[in-house]
């Protein structure tokens, strides 16, 4: 049989979390199906067909899965899990809040966050805030899988699925969406960028963290990150806090600014590629990770860094 | 509006864990073990609930060792009314729990179960999810905020790009997020108080359900180990060096 994976997309916009859960669902050895649902998703659902490896999207257009609420989506997946060995997601927001509810009603035990797929039924999972990983295998007969997307490369493009319209399932009418708040910003996605520059405590106001973070993050054409403790005192939004209960990153050069290091906040960094550390205490943890390590007062630090890049490039 | 928080004994978040050499898991005798953070934030909204008049009742429900009667007295020292243990010395899978919750939901009929989003030691992130899912009522998972109304609960939720704002049928199962509140601390006098509070205990068998864990652990390993480099003396050098030798910028 197959396995189906659950996309993130943005009305008609794929994520590129996608792309990557969807090596994860590959590896399982069987040919993959995406089903992509929301509002007017038409152009999701091809460029999800255009993916390797592809054999076949299913696409539903409709109105009740347009904010991603766990109780329509579970009842939708759960009329289609009769044909499918497998359910895979990312571990985005929204595949955290639908999987497990699938896996109960199939009496199965989701297998949360995985960074390696070892065979059909074996996977790798972090444990401990990432201090410990897990080999586990599963003895459910169907497999239900969210998938740590930082762990695995995207799958490019190259293959020509076709797209099949199937029809809503009845909506539960539980739950109803009453509004949301989104971060706009034209920076690059925290979870996919290249760069990311984050702040800690120590920027001291949200004001402080606006002067000093954006400009540098933008001589870095990076996505902007910050520690749990800079986004509890307000000075960056919610859904840029990198950790163990955030965001888990790897970009190809991580840059703290400010952060002391904790184990939570390693845990969503510490696979960067190079990491740099700007604390003007020597002996603060992030430098036990950090590549290059600077002892300096960040304010005086991140303007002569944003500086020195412009001469460098 | 009774509500039911259930609560998670893990080994304390400040804590840093060791792997056992022979990889049959993570050391646990003689370690600090307090509430799941989430689960403090739990109580504590349920408590607000029950201050602002909201909710009548605060029952704090576990599942684990004998000791996790202690988990639970922390949350009736927070200011919960009285508590259950269901006892086992099995090591829980999130299916398991919530089975074994929704038979309390059951006997209980609480009109709000409030729960942590995610345990910091197997890092789940499920049992609410599935909890309701068996019940067949709705989730507002990683609440920053939580508004009961008659029929129904207004929860504002932390997603991936910002904040969303859900309306759901009560009963209904909210998961917490960091930002939903701060835990109070329980004083001298209401930790004193809790010792009198009851805990009633059962086992999972008297419940009927089957904790055959369905995950086999095959071995659990220690990450691979980041080497720290080296510290840079200016500005100007760390960016030579991204240049040169890193080669990122
Ligand atoms: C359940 C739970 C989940 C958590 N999840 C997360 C998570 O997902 N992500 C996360 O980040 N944290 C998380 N935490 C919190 C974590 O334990 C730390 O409290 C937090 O990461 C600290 O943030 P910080 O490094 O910004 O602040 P601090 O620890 O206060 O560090 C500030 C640093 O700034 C330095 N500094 C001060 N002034 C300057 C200056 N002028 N120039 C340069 N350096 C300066 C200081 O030397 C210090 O090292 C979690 C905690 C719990 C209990
Ligand atoms: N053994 C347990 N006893 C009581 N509550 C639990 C138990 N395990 C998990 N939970 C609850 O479920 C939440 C999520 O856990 P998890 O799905 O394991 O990440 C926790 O924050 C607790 O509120």
């Amino acid at each position: 049989m197959a396995t189906l994976l659950l996309a993130d997309h943005h009305e008609d916009h794929l994520g590129d979390a996608t792309a990557k859960a969807l090596t994860a669902a590959r590896a399982l050895g069987a040919p993959v199906h995406v089903l992509i649902a929301g509002k007017a998703p038409r152009g999701a659902a091809d460029a999800a067909a255009k993916l390797e490896g592809v054999e076949k999207v299913l696409l539903v257009n409709g109105e009740s899965y347009g904010h991603g609420l766990a109780e329509p989506f579970a009842e939708l997946i759960l009329g289609l899990m009769g044909s499918y060995d497998a359910l895979v997601a990312s571990s985005s927001t929204t595949g955290k809040n639908i999987l497990p509810r699938v896996a109960a009603k199939l009496d199965v035990m989701q297998i949360s966050d995985i960074t390696k797929v070892e065979g059909p039924d074996t996977f790798e999972r972090p444990i401990y805030a990432g201090n410990a990983l897990q080999t586990v295998k599963s003895k459910d007969p169907k497999k239900i899988i969210t998938v740590r997307t930082a762990s695995f490369a995207p799958t490019g493009d190259g293959g020509s699925a076709t797209v099949e319209e199937i029809s809503a399932a009845a909506d539960p009418a539980l739950s109803s969406f009453v509004g949301e708040d989104l971060t706009k910003s034209d920076r690059p996605e925290l979870g996919s960028a290249k760069v990311v520059v984050s702040g800690g405590r120590a920027l001291g106001s949200a004001e402080k963290f606006k002067e000093v973070i954006e400009p540098l993050a933008d001589a870095f054409g990076a996505a902007i990150g910050a520690s749990r403790a800079a986004v509890d005192a307000g000075y960056a939004p919610n859904d840029q806090q990198v950790g163990q209960t955030g965001k888990i990153v790897a970009p190809e050069l991580y840059v703290a600014l400010g952060i002391s290091g904790a184990i939570q906040h390693l845990a969503g960094m510490k696979d960067s590629k190079v990491i740099v550390a700007i604390n003007k205490d020597e002996d603060a943890p992030i430098f036990q990770v950090a590549d290059y390590g600077l002892v300096a007062d960040l304010f005086t630090a991140a303007p002569e860094l944003q500086a020195e890049l412009a001469k460098a490039k | 509006m009774k509500v039911l928080v259930p609560v998670k004994r893990v080994v304390d978040y400040n804590v840093k864990i060791r792997v056992k050499p022979d990889g049959s898991g993570v050391e646990l005798a003689n370690v600090k073990m307090s509430m799941n953070p989430f689960d403090e934030i739990a109580v504590e909204e349920a408590l607000r609930l029950k201050e602002a008049g909201k909710a009548t009742e605060v029952v704090v429900v576990s599942v684990g060792p004998a000791q996790a009667a202690e988990t639970i007295r922390t949350g009736l020292a927070m200011g919960g009314d009285r508590g259950i243990l269901v006892k086992t010395d099995q090591p829980t899978e999130p299916l398991a729990v919530a089975k074994i919750l929704a038979k309390i939901v059951e006997e209980e009929k609480p009109g709000l179960v409030v729960m942590g989003k995610q345990a910091i030691d197997d890092d789940c992130n499920q049992t609410g999810q599935m909890l309701a899912a068996l019940l067949g009522w709705p989730q507002g998972t990683f609440a920053s905020k939580v508004a009961p109304g008659g029929e129904s609960v207004e929860v504002t939720r932390e997603v991936d790009g910002g904040l969303q704002t859900v309306s759901l049928k009560l009963p209904a199962v909210v998961t917490t997020d960091l930002r939903l509140n701060e835990p109070r601390y329980a004083s001298l006098p209401n930790i004193m108080k809790a010792k009198k509070k009851p805990i009633d205990e059962k086992s999972a068998a008297d419940l009927g359900v089957d904790l055959t864990p369905r995950l086999e652990v095959l071995k659990t390993t220690e990450p691979p180990k980041r080497q720290a480099g080296a510290k840079v003396g200016s500005v100007a050098e760390l960016v030579a060096k991204l240049k040169s030798e890193a080669g990122v910028i």
